[in-house]
């Protein structure tokens, strides 16, 4: 569907998109993510054909950019960052003319999208008032609808959730969802949770280069190697603990951390040994501590979180 | 084409949503109304001469006050972004906007026609020179505004839009009062810059290609310097 390949982009002698390569299929939903300023933005607009890139080819549906660009805006709809729209102009007068534009001329036509837009969007109640009186979320919906006008086989959304509140968040991505069924979506964000809740695949960019592109159960198994687990005692003491512990396995690391209430013991269990990864301790350890008189409050073995992935991939060298 | 015809509609559209339209008209017919009347019934001649003669200098500081909204406001607010993104070429989006800025001056132009109605009925009008004065007034018009949207389109600000925007149209209503500083070489080719006798040839009544084909290739200039700063910012 999607065929990027060695985009490049330089604004005078900084590089904000470094040689990345991607291939997005039909039906998938892609989330870009990076830190403040890592190229997702300028990436989307290339995509887009805001932008022209200094070097690389993008190809959709078998089209080149820029020679078919106005095929491959046709073809995509995107909702840029903060929606930016006529602030003047009310909802309705909005709409028509972005339908107009996007070549909805039969008025019936019109009329019937302007219905499923709204009720998909929400916009029955707005549809008279200005947009300049919109609020951040409301002007982000009137964007979406204005994304979504043709129901074009791509969407491509940049921060859609940015600046809403937790409701609102909600719907946007309950939406996406419901339409990721059959088009292909691309949005980025920084907020993890999102990218992990509604993507089938995420592709992490730093300092402009693409660091990870993988599916999301993938990107989590391919880091689980150093995977923690955190246990807390009652009626232990913490020398007597920590030798027991490091009993079990000569590769474990043991290491004493503050204990969430007072009259615990707590620590943090790291396997240091890459070929027993996959091994699970808990029940070597419940099995050490069964024979002694103490108690285990808390056994917790964490999993790899979307956080820590990004964290250690986006992490500024020093 | 049709998509031209959308963009320059919402533009037209645009301007008499804001309150400027409605205050650039009346400034418009306020100077020019007054600077007509003021002298009208002193020489007590029943044309409209020194209307048409002050237009060149109205129009090059009304015109990008007009004009300077096309591009710059857009940048600024981002909606250019959305404006690309969506199925138009860049032709599209220059046409549409200075259509749109021609017929806002076109339509500024209008409440003008009381004034030969006006004198008709004090004594006979000239049908011809009102005739050509008009449709020199849009040539004008229509150039200035592809000077405009010329400079609008260099700059999100729009103060420096206009301010461009004015230098420019300024510079070339009154090249043809500056000759007497230009070298003799040049002169005939200076005179033929400037925007001036061009008009005046028009409004006496008189329609001569070469003056059609002057402000023809002025409006493809400037509309064609639009289309590759639009090539080159993106």
């Amino acid at each position: 569907m999607i065929e990027v390949q060695n985009l490049t982009k330089h604004y005078k002698d900084f590089c904000a998109v470094n040689n990345i390569s991607m291939t997005i299929r039909k039906g998938e939903i892609l989330g870009l993510l990076g830190p403040n300023g890592a190229g997702k933005t300028t990436t989307l607009r290339m995509l887009t054909g805001y932008f022209r890139p200094n070097s690389g080819t993008i190809k959709i549906k078998g089209f080149q950019m820029p020679e078919d660009a106005i095929r491959i805006k046709s073809l995509i709809g995107y909702l840029p960052e903060s929606a930016p729209l006529y602030h003047n102009m009310l909802v309705y007068d909005y709409l028509e003319y972005v339908a107009k534009i996007k070549g909805i001329d039969d008025k019936e036509k019109r009329y019937d999208r302007f219905l499923q837009l709204s009720d998909i969007c929400g916009l029955s109640s707005i549809m008279n008032k200005p947009i300049a009186n919109l609020s951040k979320g409301l002007k982000q919906r009137v964007g979406l609808a204005h994304a979504m006008m043709t129901d074009p086989e791509i969407l491509i959304l940049d921060e859609p959730t940015s600046g809403l509140d937790p409701n609102q968040i909600a719907e946007i991505r309950d939406i996406i969802k419901a339409i990721g069924k059959e088009k292909t979506i691309i949005f980025s964000t920084h907020i993890l949770s999102e990218a992990e809740a509604t993507c089938d695949r995420i592709a992490i960019i730093h300092n402009g280069k693409m660091v990870a592109d993988d599916t999301t159960a993938n990107l989590k198994r391919g880091a689980q190697q150093n995977s923690m687990i955190t246990l807390s005692l009652r009626g232990a003491l913490k020398e007597d603990a920590a030798s027991l512990l490091k009993s079990i396995h000569s590769t474990l690391d043991v290491k004493n951390i503050d204990p969430v209430e007072k009259d615990l013991v707590s620590f943090e269990i790291t396997n240091l040994d890459n070929q027993s990864k996959d091994h699970d301790f808990r029940s070597d350890i419940y099995l050490k501590i069964k024979e002694t008189d103490w108690i285990i409050v808390q056994l917790i073995k964490e999993s790899q979180t979307l956080e820590k992935i990004f964290r250690e991939l986006t992490r500024e060298e020093a | 084409m049709k998509q031209i015809k959308n963009i320059a509609i919402k533009e037209f559209k645009d301007y008499f949503i804001s309150p400027i339209a409605y205050i650039v008209i009346s400034l418009f017919l306020i100077v020019t109304g007054w600077f007509f009347f003021s002298t009208f019934f002193i020489f007590g001649r029943a044309d409209l001469r020194d209307f048409f003669s002050l237009l060149p200098i109205t129009f090059s500081f009304i015109i990008p006050a007009i004009t300077m909204r096309l591009f710059s406001e857009e940048k600024n607010v981002g909606s250019y972004e959305t404006l690309l993104t969506m199925p138009v070429s860049f032709t599209d989006i220059a046409l549409g906007k200075f259509f749109a800025a021609t017929l806002f001056t076109v339509s500024m132009l209008v409440p003008t026609l009381s004034y030969p109605i006006f004198i008709s009925f004090i004594g006979e009008v000239d049908a011809g020179p009102v005739l050509g004065g008009y449709i020199g007034a849009i040539f004008l018009a229509a150039a200035y505004c592809s000077i405009g949207l010329f400079a609008s389109s260099l700059t999100r600000n729009q103060i420096i839009a206009f301010i461009i925007g004015c230098s420019l149209c300024f510079t070339l209503t009154i090249l043809d009062k500056l000759l007497f500083f230009m070298p003799s070489k040049i002169i005939s080719a200076i005179e033929y810059i400037g925007a001036s006798s061009h008009f005046t040839n028009i409004s006496r009544g008189i329609i001569d290609s070469r003056d059609i084909l002057y402000f023809v290739s002025v409006i493809f200039i400037f509309i064609f310097s639009t289309y590759i700063v639009m090539h080159e910012k993106n």
